[in-house]
């Protein structure tokens, strides 16, 4: 289970990642975060964000226009 | 500061609805990459910094002019293309309402709350008679130096 789940299905572009972003900075290192997104730009949205933070990206998905992320927080 | 944050940079030199827009919903993505992000308004981008309701400064006739014949704020800009006399940017308000997208005001208050620097360049703000007083509260006011200072270690630099 993820310590967090972040629900920004119905979100247009920029909220998936704000909401992204706001949901990470309470994490601690470590910890992981479950978010829901249904904007088609996503998938390509977050792997490029947590490319370039320092982020892990466990698991990514689709499922009937829902795409759901796992992203591990970095230190 | 933290120095070893990315920054970015965006000059708003134009006063249209979808180039604010634009300019907004990059500002906030980068916020979102821990970036720190400055936006710099100049000439007609200062128009959405303007408060919707009139301030009583002293001005004159010239500034007036240019005071009525400007957008005065972030719902009342115009559309670069398609304006039809403010039927486009009605257009544009319900159609991204139905998308669920923020609206011009909305994404300069989420600039604002995830710490975007908004900075109005005070050289052309005298040009166009605008005063602090008639501007958002809450932005910084500079010139060309300070704007070359954040570009100068930003990998992004945008001129809209």
């Amino acid at each position: 289970m993820a310590n967090l789940v972040v629900d920004a299905k119905g979100l247009a572009c920029p909220m998936p990642i704000v909401k992204a972003k706001k949901g990470i900075d309470t994490l601690e290192p470590g910890q992981t975060m479950e978010l829901q997104t249904t904007d088609k730009g996503s998938m390509k949205d977050f792997q490029a964000w947590v490319n370039q933070t320092n982020h892990e990206l466990v698991e990514a998905r689709e499922d009937s226009g829902v795409f759901t992320f796992v992203v591990k927080k970095g230190s | 500061m933290d120095v070893n944050k990315e920054k970015s940079t965006i000059v708003l030199f134009s006063g249209e609805l979808d180039k604010a827009i634009a300019a907004f919903i990059i500002a906030n993505g980068a916020a979102a990459y821990d970036h720190e992000v400055t936006i710099f308004f100049t000439f007609w981008g200062l128009n959405a910094l303007r408060k919707d309701e009139s301030a009583f400064v002293k001005k004159g006739w010239l500034e007036r002019m240019f005071a009525k014949m400007m957008p005065r704020g972030a719902d009342k800009l115009g559309l670069s293309r398609m304006n039809f006399g403010g039927i486009g940017p009605k257009m544009i308000k319900h159609v991204m309402k139905k998308h669920n997208a923020l609206t011009l005001p909305q994404l300069i208050e989420l600039a604002q709350e995830q710490g975007v620097k908004l900075v109005a360049c005070t050289m052309t703000m005298d040009l166009l008679g605008l005063q602090q007083e008639e501007l958002l509260d809450g932005i910084e006011y500079a010139g060309v130096a300070a704007y070359l200072g954040d570009a100068a270690d930003a990998k992004v630099n945008l001129f809209i």
